[in-house]
């Protein structure tokens, strides 16, 4: 199971980022997990709760947005989504291809935090 | 004491979870593609026979090129030192309860070695076919293989893997009459998740495939040098 390192990079992924873009408490992560990621969600997000303990990230919800397989297709010249992650055929022609467009993300995309106003104690 | 208020808003990140890995193994090959070492990353389940694989094809390689290895493992170092009985400079990855190897873990390792002196550097990778497939080491190509024994679904239940790999090696083939093996089933499984992908029958036991591995081998480091004038 490597969903504890990768909870691990998202964490120090996301204090940089919350750091760097001014928010000083982090509500929640909101991440794009394609399903050709190698990562299984629930692993990741039991991972998560156990790792962010005792860091800035403590409370945080991870909201995880799937992202399906996206091929292109070399018969139609179309990119269109698998319903399925394999096998890997167009869905309309039928034609085998091995080039994914989406569905392989494992993306942290955005912070949902506040920056405490001006004047306070820190 | 004053009130703390927060203003809660959304800010965009759009950044690759594994970035720290990634912009390493952007490094990692950089570095090889100017020291003219052309890097092969293996991966396999347990058992598939990768190392046994790995050091017949060292001694062959050996006696052409200068040939090293780097090898991942829970525990034990017996999997080096098989592999130095080719004859080939091997290192061991120890990686604790870590099931996978990281672009850091390469670098601490190749510490030391002068990569001018290694033509080919093989990475075999912890045996396991789902967590390798996250991490870019810096390699030019990733193979996966499966043994004969594992049952012809086997790609399909490791589609990531299968998808991101160049080459498939299908190992112990002398034994696929004995354990049944469907071929066609296979390869159909294998195109299921990776259209095209070009796959080697091999067997130790024969040496069946293992010269026309080491002929794909020196192509592909041939056209890679084509391709970036770096060798
Ligand atoms: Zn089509």
């Amino acid at each position: 199971m490597h969903e504890l390192s990768i909870a691990h990079s998202l964490v120090e992924l996301a204090v940089e980022a919350a750091e760097n873009s001014g928010i000083r408490r982090v509500q929640a992560l909101y991440m794009k997990l394609g399903v050709l990621s190698g990562v299984v969600k629930e692993a990741l997000e039991f991972s998560f709760d156990v790792v962010i303990e005792g860091t800035p990230l403590e409370g945080a919800r991870l909201v995880i947005e799937d992202v399906p397989v996206k091929i292109f297709c070399p018969n139609c010249r179309e990119a269109r989504v698998l319903p399925e992650p394999f096998p890997m055929r167009c869905p309309l022609c039928g034609t085998k291809t091995g080039q994914v467009i989406e569905g392989r993300e494992m993306e942290l995309y955005a912070l949902e935090g506040g920056e405490e106003d001006a004047g306070d104690d820190n | 004491m004053q009130e703390t208020t927060i203003s809660p808003r959304i800010v965009e990140i759009r950044q690759n979870v594994l970035k720290k890995n990634d912009l390493l193994a952007r490094d990692l090959r950089k570095r090889f593609q100017e020291t003219g070492v052309y890097v092969v990353n293996l991966v396999s389940s347990p058992g598939a026979g990768k190392t046994t694989l790995l050091t017949e094809l060292l001694s062959r390689l050996g006696k052409r090129h200068k040939a090293a290895a780097l090898v991942g493992d829970l525990a034990t170092e017996n999997d080096a030192e098989r592999l130095r009985q080719s004859g080939a400079k091997v290192r061991q990855i120890i990686t604790g309860t870590v099931c996978h190897l990281e672009a850091d873990m390469i670098e601490r390792t190749l510490e030391g070695w002068d990569l001018n002196e290694i033509d080919f550097l093989f990475i075999e990778n912890v045996g396991n076919l789902v967590c390798p497939a996250s991490y870019d080491l810096g390699e030019n190509q990733r193979v996966v293989l499966f043994s004969v024994t594992e049952g012809e679904d086997k790609p399909v239940k490791y589609p990531t893997i299968v998808n991101s790999a160049d080459l498939a090696i299908i190992t112990k083939i002398d034994l696929a009459e004995a354990v049944e093996f469907q071929r066609e089933r296979f390869y159909e499984a294998l195109n299921d998740v990776r259209s095209g992908i070009p796959v080697l029958e091999v067997s130790v036991r024969t040496g069946e495939g293992i010269d026309e591995w080491i002929t794909r081998l020196e192509a592909d480091r041939e056209a890679f040098e084509k391709a970036t004038g770096s060798l």
